[in-house]
């Protein structure tokens, strides 16, 4: 018996024989499967290997800006690179990130249900997904695009010769692929609760799943449509956002914005949602607030529709309608706000744990902070017209996706790695490499904060005409290796952990949830029998005293087993 | 417990796939999936209706000249056709759940028809003749063969971007139409091979919601394009 396992009594013994992981070792079982959690490993891969496209693209971008006259590309390439940069990150990276790895393996867990509602329609979005990131790298390969991720007409339909038809093509196939995901979600929270697991029972995070999907299903159609036209002004000819056909280029801003402000809220919910799981977790209470919490996720779903036109305070839409995009934009702020109160509150005397994903959950918190309050700055309109199209911008939405979603996703993974794998990962370089993307990342957005203040545009190759503006650029790019080093870092130990990591058992973190009372790595149908669901949600009351020391202990043992390898 | 995932699924009959734990359920999931697919191809369509609206909303003028060089009568002729097939499937439907599996595929094949008809008036007789008049935003020369003088009078740009928008909408509508033949011959075949896929009336009720939902679409579309108020 391992020492891992004597922790809950209840909870039944890890089971070598079989799992979803040994459950059939061909290729032929992995691409075909229709297992949630096979797909979310899929998923898990597939966008890595697009994080770590896109990372060096980014890390192409910093070293170009060192010198105030570039030192590598041409203008052209430079736009290029920024603009893979920007596209692979949102469209293959940050928006699937959450939901379709982490949320696919745990919104069955979590419901105590035996796969999603559509386990083929879920295989199928990864493909979908795939078809999609395999024409955006195609597009790239064949030289580029030059828009920026926001693909802006009528440069984007009239003007651009470069591979924007394949690129907008790949983005139309992605949002499909995260429609399938919404779904999936919405019907597998509303249907396959287990027993007893009524809605104010869930855990928060499948509230903020729910949240997230219903944006995909509200706002992912209107991309479709909008990128669909593009396309098919760039192939058929047609004219809907040609200025010389009297349409409206800013229609298209709307259209875009419409889908794209959401999007911001598929991507940060799902990391709101990591962050109460470990925050609960890791400070052994139940959330503050929970049905405050759960509703804020909703508003922030709602409200979050109503914002889009603080992207075009400075398009040139009405003084009026911007008062109005303005007004909802601060209202945005008290849902957010809401959950942040709730995450402290939460930890307040609450007996703190310091590990890898509490320190992503805390880092999430202040990240998160800095990136909405500096939205605030933004979305008054007096002060975005100095601010707007600057370095500043990159910084506030760099904060809430990097520091909001990455932090969440890097904490998500950390804390269901041994769910995920069975296998715990070395927690001393997991604190390490949390540590690293924390200081790392400030170190490369504060100095863009102060750039941006100071007039830096975004997408600007020289800036010779203010070489004052280098050092805060240097400080950032050497951020960005801090950074770097902090994301490459748990690619190597999270491999070496699959073969020589410690083994987990079923609940390591003696976490409350179905996910923990299945076997780590759970089996094919995830439970052997339909779990019923008797008590609220975190109820870490309930976990005793007894068993608290026994996590130190465990702890001390683990730090011990550690030191000795 | 190397039998785990038997032990828990043992007590299903066939018919219910391995995630559910009743044929209700399924039901039910199946019901709100398709639902909630159908709201996505609401939002779909929606932000095409959108870019309508705001075009019209300011060329309301010409876009009143140009509709009358589309032709209403074809467009009435296939609003019958098209809520004819909305009636024959909701047939279908009916008998799908009685189980007469002889009157369903009758009215399943009747709907695919008027479908198929449908597509039949749009591109022979309403598209073909644009294409010969250069009025295909791909194939473009206008004014070309305009039937009335006063069509003179209107901007190529706005021709142009009135025909994308009519093309666009009826266009996907037409592709919706196409995917709903392509899906009722493959559930007659089904029903035909007396698959268990479709042994449920299920499969057949979500498609007769998708059937609706193209048919509403089109109830929009056609006052919208050929019915315009001066």
């Amino acid at each position: 018996m391992s020492a891992t396992s004597v922790g809950i009594p209840d909870v039944p013994k890890p089971k070598e024989e079989k799992n979803y992981l040994n459950n059939g070792n061909t290729i032929a079982s992995w691409l075909l499967t229709t297992d949630h959690k096979r797909i979310a490993i899929l998923y898990l891969i597939s966008v890595s290997f697009f994080f770590l496209v896109g990372g060096t693209a980014a890390g192409l971008v910093r070293l170009e800006l060192t010198s105030p006259r570039g030192i590598f590309f041409e203008n052209e390439t430079y736009n290029k690179i920024f603009s893979l940069h920007g596209i692979i990150m949102v469209f293959f990276f940050l928006i699937p990130a959450i939901p379709a790895v982490i949320g696919n393996f745990l919104v069955p867990l979590m419901c105590g249900a035996r796969d999603l509602a559509f386990p083929r329609m879920n295989l199928l979005s990864w493909y979908v997904f795939i078809s999609g990131g395999f024409l955006a790298v195609l597009a790239m390969l064949l030289g580029g695009v030059d828009t920026g991720w926001t693909f802006y007409t009528p440069y984007s339909s009239l003007y651009s010769n470069t591979q924007v038809t394949l690129a907008v093509f790949g983005g139309f196939l992605a949002g499909f692929s995260s429609i399938f995901t919404g779904i999936n979600f919405i019907v597998t929270i509303h249907k396959m609760r287990a027993p007893g697991l009524t809605w104010f029972r869930l855990p928060l995070f499948l509230w903020a799943q729910y949240a997230t999907s219903v944006i995909i299903i509200l706002g992912t159609p209107v991309i479709a449509i909008t990128l669909l036209l593009l396309f098919a002004e760039r192939v058929l000819k047609l004219g809907v956002f040609s200025p010389e056909l009297g349409g409206d280029p800013v229609l298209f801003q709307h259209m875009f914005w419409f889908y794209s402000h959401p999007a911001v809220y598929i991507m940060i919910l799902p990391a709101m949602g990591v962050t109460n799981e470990i925050i609960s977790c890791f400070s052994r209470r139940r959330v503050f607030g929970y049905s405050f919490v759960a509703f804020s996720s909703l508003a922030i779903a709602g409200l979050g529709f109503l914002v889009w036109g603080h992207h075009m305070f400075v398009s040139g839409q009405s003084m009026y309608q911007g008062l109005v995009f303005s007004i909802i934009t601060f209202l945005v702020a008290v849902p957010s706000a809401i959950k942040i109160f709730n995450w402290v509150a939460t930890m307040y005397k609450g007996s703190i744990r310091l590990q890898t994903p509490m320190w992503y959950g805390m880092g999430f918190i202040g990240l998160f902070l800095v990136g909405g309050l500096t939205g605030l700055f933004l979305s008054s309109m007096a002060s975005d017209v100095h601010l707007h199209d600057t370095y500043f911008v990159v910084a506030h939405f760099h904060y809430v996706m990097v520091g909001g979603t990455i932090m969440g996703y890097m904490g998500g993974l950390h804390m269901w790695w041994p769910k995920m794998t069975g296998r715990m990962y070395p927690e001393f370089l997991g604190q390490l490499s949390a540590m690293l993307v924390f200081v790392g990342f400030n170190m490369t957005f504060i100095p863009q904060f102060i750039v941006g203040y100071l007039g830096m545009p975004r997408r600007y190759h020289y800036y010779y005409l203010a070489p004052e503006f280098q050092v805060y650029n240097i400080m950032s790019t050497l951020g960005t290796t801090v950074l770097g080093i902090g994301y490459i870092l748990p690619v190597f130990y999270l491999l070496w952990s699959l073969k020589y990591g410690r083994k987990a058992g079923p609940n390591p973190w003696h976490a409350w949830g179905l996910e923990w009372t299945t076997a780590s790595p759970p089996p094919t149908f995830n439970f052997a029998t339909v779990p019923i669901v008797t008590s609220e949600a975190y109820d870490y009351d309930a976990v005793s005293d007894e068993q608290h020391d026994f996590l130190r202990e465990e702890e001390d043992a683990a730090k011990a087993a550690e030191g000795k390898e | 417990m190397a039998s785990t995932h038997v032990d828990s699924t043992s007590h299903h009959d066939p018919e219910v796939y391995h995630q559910f734990e009743t044929l209700e359920q399924q039901n039910d999931s199946y019901i709100v999936g398709m639902w909630t697919f159908l709201v996505t191809e609401i939002m779909f369509f929606g932000g095409m209706f959108f870019i309508y609206i705001i075009y019209r909303w300011s060329n309301q003028d010409m876009f009143y000249r140009l509709h009358t060089e589309l032709s209403w009568p074809l467009g009435a002729l296939n609003t019958v056709i098209l809520l004819l097939s909305s009636f024959t499937m909701a047939c279908a439907v009916h008998h799908a759940t009685l189980k007469n599996r002889k009157p369903q595929q009758i009215f399943m094949g009747l709907t695919a028809l008027l479908a198929s008809g449908f597509l039949v008036v749009k591109l022979a007789f309403e598209w073909y003749p644009k294409w010969q008049h250069g009025h295909m935003p791909w194939y473009w020369d206008w004014p070309g063969h305009v039937s009335s003088p006063d069509l003179l009078q209107v901007p190529g740009g706005t021709a142009k971007m009135f025909y994308s928008l009519y093309f666009a909408m009826t266009g996907l509508h037409g592709i919706h139409v196409l995917i709903g033949i392509i899906c009722i011959v493959i559930l007659m075949y089904l029903t035909k091979i007396k698959s268990i896929l479709v042994d449920s009336f299920l499969p057949t009720e979500m498609f007769g919601l998708y059937w609706h939902f193209v048919d509403l679409v089109w109830i929009f579309l056609f006052p919208l394009f050929y019915l315009m108020p001066k």
